[in-house]
């Protein structure tokens, strides 16, 4: 069986979900093989959990050069060792650092390239949600082979019936000078507590103009918080300065595609739902009967928030 | 400090956006057309550093004739001039044609910065300033919610899932900006007047030397196969508050296994 290429991505050592996506579709098309690219240290330290899921090899650019500048470093590494083990396909998420290596990588080999699937078939053939959930694509690459970048939360990520253990290869590769033109000069985390990465949370809980201002957000952080959730926004909220503006979900903030979608105080424009429309189960709580929202929502409860969220909180807490 | 804005003429997100039945594009005869609204961020900052350092402004697009339109209401903001790549093998261009084209208008423009928005909201590859970087050789700073320019060195806060980076390098390089890095102006109606008079060079595929057989849908590397609907999600159960909301709410978590 040909390898599928899985490009890694992973915060100190922790895989992120949409990697272990990504392995559990690598393992209907071909044999999963890890691409693991940063710093030093960085393959041994999610080999097991990448074995678990089935990569029966680790391909490594370890380097201070590929941690160290923008993209570039881990394209060049990423295209040398496509050219050297000719992948039946390559996975990267639909992140931003995913979508800018896979561009520079079509570039370098003139190879077609998919953005934001949410499937892949053993043909080639994609599946793609498009303008804001409301048309499903299916679109293949008709130059090379097989280059996409998934969408978050496509698909429920599953262990291999058997843990594979990896082994460790390293990638050869020369950077020249143009790969080493934009340095990372500082990494600043942003608190945002315990709760999950908004695009790959299972359940999200969202404030919009509704919930009227930047305290009343610990209202809608409370719901989150007790269903382990994270928090998101709309555009409105965070023009409002509500909230900060990397937790809007919509057309021009984040996709999210989670189990579980609460709106809170959301009219649900087609702004909003181009980012949430494609949510397992959503619900909504508005005090407007004729916002949008509900035409979307499995359950909705026309009401005041401010009454509303605060007996479920109460509700959920009995139930413990 | 010259500079060259990349301008996207797309279908108005707020509106229904559809894919033609013949070919699987996107069908802008009907769409209400608009510029793509990240575009007008990288505008009003390559019109900050213009007011700070000088130089000149020119915005580019590709894309058919009704592009014009996205055109004059760029140059309304404030640009000097613009350019726009037409040709009517262009249309159907894949991503990986469409920066080929855009990068052999920019070498023979030779600008110290190309700003344009993070991701253009039909299509939201987010890919073409890295493959612009890639093909130009130049620095890609990407999803800046922040630019600082001192001299030639660019410095940017680029927006993460985990806070921020600060990236830096050195001119020339391709900037794409996040809608948090400023507050546009609206075009006044002298801007407006003056925008009329302005020149707009229009290039076609001879004029950059390249084969139509590389471009629009038979040099496309990626195709549509088919498209459908997404079957329209049915509303569910709608309940008003009668004070047993938030319990209700809680009841149907509990049916569908959320607690």
């Amino acid at each position: 069986m040909s390898e599928v290429l899985v490009v890694v991505e992973q915060v100190d050592g922790t895989l992120k979900k949409v990697t272990l996506e990504m392995l559990t579709l690598a393992r209907e098309l071909g044999e999963p093989a890890a691409v693991v690219m940063g710093a030093p240290g960085t393959a041994a330290s999610v080999a097991d959990k990448l074995g678990q899921y089935g990569a029966t090899r680790i391909y490594a650019a370890e380097s201070e050069e590929i941690d160290g500048y923008l993209v570039s470093p881990k394209a060049a590494a990423l295209a040398a060792l496509v050219s050297q083990v000719q992948p039946a396909a390559v996975l990267l998420g639909a992140t931003q650092e995913g979508k800018e290596i896979a561009g520079r990588v079509a570039v370098k080999l003139d190879n077609g390239l998919l953005t934001d699937i949410s499937g892949l078939a053993s043909d080639g053939t994609a599946t793609q949600v498009v303008f804001a959930g409301s048309t499903i694509v299916t679109s293949k690459v008709t130059r090379g082979f097989p280059l996409a970048t998934l969408r978050p939360n496509s698909l429920t990520p599953s262990p291999a019936e058997e843990a594979a253990s990896p082994e460790v290869t390293p990638i050869e590769f020369t950077l020249d000078k143009s790969d080493t033109r934009a340095r990372i000069v500082e990494r600043v985390a942003e608190a945002k507590g315990a709760r999950p990465e908004l695009t790959e949370a299972s359940v999200v809980v969202s404030g919009g103009r509704g919930v009227g201002s930047a305290e009343n957000f610990t209202l809608v952080e409370e719901l989150a918080d007790l269903l382990g959730g994270a928090v998101g926004a709309s555009r409105a909220a965070t023009d409002s300065g509500f909230y900060p503006h990397q937790f809007q979900v919509g057309q021009t903030g984040k996709t999210v595609s989670p189990q579980l979608y609460i709106a809170l105080g959301i009219s649900g424009a087609i702004q909003h739902r181009a980012g949430m429309q494609t949510s397992k189960t959503i619900v909504a709580v508005n005090k407007d009967a004729e916002a949008p929202i509900f035409e979307l929502a499995d359950f909705g409860v026309i009401g005041d928030l401010f009454t509303v969220v605060p007996q479920t909180v109460e509700e959920l807490r009995k139930r413990g | 400090m010259n500079i060259v804005v990349l301008v996207k003429q797309v279908p108005d997100s707020g509106a229904e956006r559809t894919l033609r039945e013949s070919d699987h594009t996107v069908d802008r005869e009907v769409a209400d057309n608009v510029i793509n609204e990240m575009d007008d961020y990288a505008i009003e900052e390559a019109l900050r550093l213009q007011e700070a350092h000088g130089g000149e402004v020119t915005v580019m697009t590709m894309g058919p004739q009704r592009a014009a339109e996205s055109i004059r209401k760029a140059l309304s903001m404030g640009p000097d001039k613009a350019v726009h790549i037409r040709d009517d093998a262009l249309a159907g261009s894949c991503a990986l044609a469409t920066s080929a084209v855009l990068a052999a208008a920019l070498r023979d423009l030779n600008p110290d910065l190309v700003l344009c928005g993070a991701e253009a909201t039909d299509g939201r590859v987010q890919a073409v300033p890295h493959m612009l970087s890639e093909r130009l050789g130049i620095a890609a700073l990407t999803g800046a919610r922040k630019l600082t320019v001192d001299g030639s060195t660019l410095t940017v806060e680029r927006q993460t899932d985990e806070g921020y980076e600060v990236v830096v390098a050195q001119a020339p390089a391709v900037v794409s900006v996040w809608d948090t890095i400023n507050e546009p102006r609206y075009p006044s109606f002298k801007g407006i007047m003056a925008a009329k008079k302005k020149p707009v060079t229009e290039l076609s595929l001879a004029d950059l030397g390249i084969e139509p057989s590389e471009v629009g849908a038979a040099g496309a590397s990626s195709a549509v196969v088919d498209h459908r609907g997404r079957p329209p999600r049915s509303a569910g159960q709608k309940i008003t508050d009668e004070g047993d909301g938030g319990a209700k709410l809680v009841e149907f978590l509990a049916s569908e296994k959320f607690v």
